[in-house]
This record gives structure tokens, sequence and C-alpha cells, in this order.
């Protein structure tokens, strides 16, 4: 097992230097000449060739991802063209904020959508679970934009129940920022509902057909417990997973969700550096929203190890 | 591609086996293709039976036909501004009212359908051609090359789509081309994992060991022999990611790297016009947002009832 693990790790390592790669490659190569973007057509070639040089983007490309990648393990992500000073002297209270809205619609979801699918799983067929399906599916294929543009029309013009911005003003309490949160957590929620409750009512159902809860049924036990005991706890292993990876594109939602809702976060803080063309900021965020991935998918593989005894106790391979 | 059996190189233990009657790909091309054209015709039916593929194929319709003529039946002219009228809520002479410039909404919604039509389909078919050429190769050919692109595979889906398209468009500049290419490519990924493990499966079954005894070129392989075998999938595929691309074009727009303005495009005017939200404008983000909503749902109608019908 600890072998599985330490492969598993090294697995994500090579990935994390990859996605840098493609990353660097994206944000350093493809745009061309840096200074040329940074001062604009009319700008004086010394110029460009002299801020070229100051932000060493006239060195030789390997010499380049080197000294990016290597500052990055340091803490230097590097230095924001836009903002003339480090990146990571501003990025984590957006980071913060982000990770904030995220585990708000994390909370929402993850109770939620597991017992949506167990309820559809439980009546199978019926129009319970064909309308469970079919709202979860669709809504999960609306992009966060569109399901929050309605939203904000019904509930915060509409009904006048909740604010329209994200921002709750300084100094409110804890609940008051919660509630400007709900808005821009609930496209998030439909996002995730989707998947989660379909992992959740696939492993519900392969649990109920299983022979071990036709044995705990005909012995006599009554069908919550079987539900409870035998149902659950083998139909919620594969769901972890999924939950796990859907961190990621949870994250990556908060971009749209963000600038919709005008909320500070590390989406908006990526938009803004991309409108600016201040690509060591974005490359620095998105980054961040790789390993942010990477290290969801890495931790769902450690528990779902951990938790399952057939792995766990199996031969590793 | 167009190397046939050379029967002094197929051996011939392999055809007295299980081909006395010689021309093995031809015989077996032949039962196939009249299996699958009748299997075919069969699952046409089940399909048009459908309530979810047909409510979704006439929502795409008209879509469609808004793209293609909606300039000509829209109300107004959908880039024509207008200053004296500004802001106005829904009535008789603008269904969805007009925008901060005074253009009418409804035309710029009838209009907008054009360019993510435009997109989407392309930018899904490069995507995979794209990404069969690359999961046949990979799952036929295995060991390093395997190795290779799934790494870098695995890599580039560590990110959301939408941020790994985001990230491309960004660095390159946006354009039509340039967001069919991004699309395209970035999703070629992905359908090659799903061809790769089609592949995968096909693998060890005898007409490929056939084929291998022959002596056929690897492109042969691929394309000829592998290929329609997994059709299937692939067109499954196809139709999920056209629901995604249509997700992905409307976000990249929405964020401001997709169609340019004044061109009419939801996502654009979305983007715009939320800004007006809070003023109580609903009505000119409302109704670009539905038309989003109703164009993937409809997509996602077709997909779901065609793989609903293709694998039983």
């Amino acid at each position: 097992m600890p072998l599985y693990v330490l492969k598993r790790v090294g697995l994500a390592l090579v990935t994390l230097v990859l996605l840098s790669l493609i990353i660097f490659f994206a944000g350093q190569v493809l745009p061309g000449n840096a200074g040329r973007a940074i001062l604009g057509p009319f700008a004086s070639q010394q110029a460009v060739i002299a801020l070229d040089h100051k932000l060493g983007v006239d060195r030789p490309l390997i010499v380049q991802y080197w000294s990016w990648a290597t500052g990055i393990l340091r803490g230097n992500l590097g230095m924001s063209y836009q903002q003339q000073a480090p990146v990571s002297s501003f990025i984590f209270p957006y980071i913060g904020r982000s990770l904030k809205l995220a585990a708000f619609a994390f909370v929402i979801v993850v109770p939620l959508s597991i017992l949506g699918g167990i309820i559809a799983a439980l009546n199978r067929g019926r129009a319970v679970d064909r309308i469970l399906s079919t709202t979860s599916l669709s809504l999960s294929t609306v992009p966060e934009f569109v399901s929050g543009v309605v939203l904000i029309v019904v509930f915060a013009l509409g009904f006048k129940v909740l604010p329209v911005s994200a921002n709750a003003p300084p100094g409110s309490s804890f609940i008051t920022q919660l509630k400007y949160l709900i808005l821009p957590a609930i496209p998030l929620v439909f996002i995730l509902f989707g998947y989660i409750a379909r992992m959740a009512r696939a492993g519900t159902i392969e649990a109920l057909d299983s022979d071990y809860v036709r044995t705990a049924t005909l012995k006599g036990l009554p069908r919550w417990v079987v539900i409870r005991r035998h149902v659950l706890r083998n139909s919620l292993l594969p769901t972890i997973t999924v939950i796990a990876t859907q961190t990621g594109y949870l994250i990556g939602g908060l971009v749209v969700v963000e600038k919709l809702f005008v909320y500070p976060g590390i989406g908006t803080l990526i938009i803004n550096a991309a409108n600016d063309k201040d690509f060591p900021t974005l490359e620095a965020g998105v980054l961040f929203i790789g390993m942010v991935y990477l290290a969801a998918t890495l931790i769902a593989d450690v528990i779902y190890t951990v938790l399952n005894p057939r792995i766990r106790l199996g031969k590793a391979e | 591609m167009s190397e046939h059996i050379d029967p002094a190189a197929a051996p011939v233990t392999s055809r007295a086996t299980s081909d006395p009657a010689g021309t093995l790909t031809a015989g077996a091309a032949g039962a196939l293709d009249v299996s699958v054209g009748r299997v075919r015709r069969e699952q046409l039916h089940q399909l048009v039976r459908s309530k979810a593929f047909i409510v979704g194929s006439v929502i795409l319709l008209w879509w469609i036909v808004c793209a293609i003529f909606g300039a000509s039946f829209a109300p107004y002219n959908a880039t024509t501004a207008n200053i004296l009228n500004t802001q106005l809520a829904p009535s008789a002479a603008h269904w969805f009212g007009t925008n901060d410039v005074g253009e009418d909404v409804l035309s710029r919604v009838i209009v907008g359908a054009r360019d993510i039509l435009e997109i989407a389909p392309l930018a899904t078919l490069l995507g995979t051609v794209l990404g069969t050429t690359i999961g046949l190769a990979q799952g036929y050919l295995r060991g390093a090359f395997d190795m290779l692109v799934g790494r870098i595979v695995d890599a580039a889906l560590s990110l959301p789509i939408v941020i790994v398209a985001f990230l491309f468009v960004v660095a390159v500049g946006a354009s039509t081309i340039t967001l069919i290419v991004v699309i395209g490519f970035v999703f070629s990924l992905i359908i090659a994992r799903t061809v790769r493990t089609a592949v995968l499966q096909e693998r060890e079954l005898d007409y490929l060991a056939a084929a291998r005894l022959r002596d056929e070129s690897v492109p042969h392989v691929m394309f000829v022999e592998i290929l329609p075998n997994v059709l299937g999938p692939i067109l499954v595929e196809f139709t999920v990611r056209l629901g995604y691309a249509i997700f992905t074009i409307a976000t990249l727009s929405f964020l401001g790297f997709g169609v340019q303005l004044p061109t009419p495009d939801w996502g654009a005017d979305i983007a715009i016009n939320s800004n007006y939200l809070a003023a109580g404008y609903w009505w000119e983000t409302l109704f670009p947002a539905l038309a989003i909503a109703s164009l993937v749902i409809a997509i996602n109608l077709i997909g779901d009832s065609i793989e609903a019908v293709l694998i039983q």
C-alpha cells in the first residue's frame, strides 16, 4: 500500500511538471514578444529591447523555464507586469476568497447530491428517479453564468430576497457574508450536483443488486438497516473519487461565477491578468488551479485505497 | 490506405482457418456492412420515436434556422444602435426589450446563434478527427508513444477545459479560427482517451490478429480494420463534445475571449449587459442566457438519446 501511494505521488509530480511546461508554453512562448505586448505598437524598438532584457524574456527558453520553475519552488511566483510587484505579495487574499466561496458550495453540494443520488436509486425507474436524473443532468450542462443570470433575475430582482453582488459590506458578520455567497454558490452546486448524484445513484444501485444485500434482506433485517449498513458503505466509495475530481472543476467554475458576481477571487485575478497581458500573474493563477486539482485527485486516490479493504488488504496491482 | 491483401504475403494458415473462400478483408467487410446497415435502420427508427430526441432536434433546428436565415427575419437590424431607445423594457415593439445602446435584444438573440453554431461543430469535428487518430495510434501502437501522449493528456486535463482553452486563446489572441483550433485541440485529448480505451478492447480480437498476420500496414489496420468497429463510441463522444463545445465557447465569450463585439453573441452580450442587472435591466441579460440554456439542453437531449440507442 505505501508503495502504491508513493507511486501515485510520483505520477502526480510528473503530471505537475508537464502541466507547468504547458502553462509556461502558453504564457511565455505563444504570446510572442512580452515587451511589445506591454508597451504597445507605438513604443520604440529600443524601449522594447530594454524592457525584454529587464523582464529576462530575451534569454533562451530553457533558461527562462528553469528560472521560472525553480522560482516557484522557492515561493517566488514572478513579478507582475501590471502591479510592478511580486505576484506572491498579492495573490493569497484572492485565493482565500475563492476558497471561501468554493468551500461554501462544496458544503452545500456534497450532502445534497449524495442524498439525491440515493433517493433516485431507491426509487429506480419511478417518476422521482426520472425527474431527479433529468433535472440534475440538464442543470450540469448549462454554463454557470447562464444559471447564475436566471438566479439573479428570479431571486435578487424578482423576489428581492438575496443581494445581486457577492460582496458583503466590509465588517459584516459571518452570517451576512454567507448570505451574499448563496447566489454565487448555487450555479457551482448545479454543475456538481449532476455528476456526484449520478455516481451515488449508480453505486447505490450496484450495491442494491448485490448478493450480500439480498442475503441481508432475506435474513430479515429492517430495510433502513440494510441500506445504512450494507448499501451505503459500498455505494459511497466510488462517489468519493468523483467528489474529489470535481473539486478541481469547482475551482475552474469559480472563474466564471466570480466575473458574473464581481467577486474578487482568483478567477477575477486571472481574467484581469489576461486582459492586461500580465502573464506571470496569469500563469501563477492557472498553476494554482492545476495544483488544487492534482492534489484533490491524489487525495481521492489515497482515500479510496485506505477505505477500500479490497485494495488495502489485497496485493498492490 | 488502398493496400489490399497481397495473396503471396497472406499466410496460408490464417486464411485456411478463418476464411476458406479467400479475400478475407472483402468478405469480412461485406458481412459487417450488411449487419451494420440493418442495425442502423432499426436504431434510427428507435431514435425517431424517442421524445427527448424530437424535442432536442426541434430546438436545435430552430437555432440552425436562426443561424442561417436569422438576419432576414429578425425584426430589426441586430447591430443598429438607437440612442433614443436605450434600455426599453419588453413591449409589443421590442418583444425582448432593447439594450444599453438601443439595439433590439430579440434580433440580437436570433442573429447571435450564428457564430456559436459555426464554431462549435467545426471545433468538435476537428477534435474528433484529431482525437480519433491519436487514440487509434495510442491504442494500437502502445509502448512509449502511448505512455508519452497519455501523460500529456493527463497534464492538460488536470485543468478544467475552459481554463486550458482560455489560457491558449489569451496567448494567441481571440478569433474564430483560434477558437476552433484551440477547442478542437483540447477536445482531441479527451476524445483520444475514449478512442484509446475502445481500441484496447478491440486489440485482442481475431480480426486484428488476422490483419497482423497478413502484414497489413499500420495505417490500414488503424483506419480500415479498427475504425469501423469503434465508430459507436466516437459518435457518442462527438455529440457529448458538441454540447461541451457550446458550453466552452459561450463561457469564453462571456469571459471576453470569444466572439468579439459588435458581432451579436449570447455570451458576450451577457457579459456586457450583466453590468446593468443590478439596475433592474434584466431582459437584455436573461434572454441570451435562456438561448444558451435551450441550445445546450437540446444538444444534450439529442446526445443522450443517441447514446441510449447505440449502447444497449
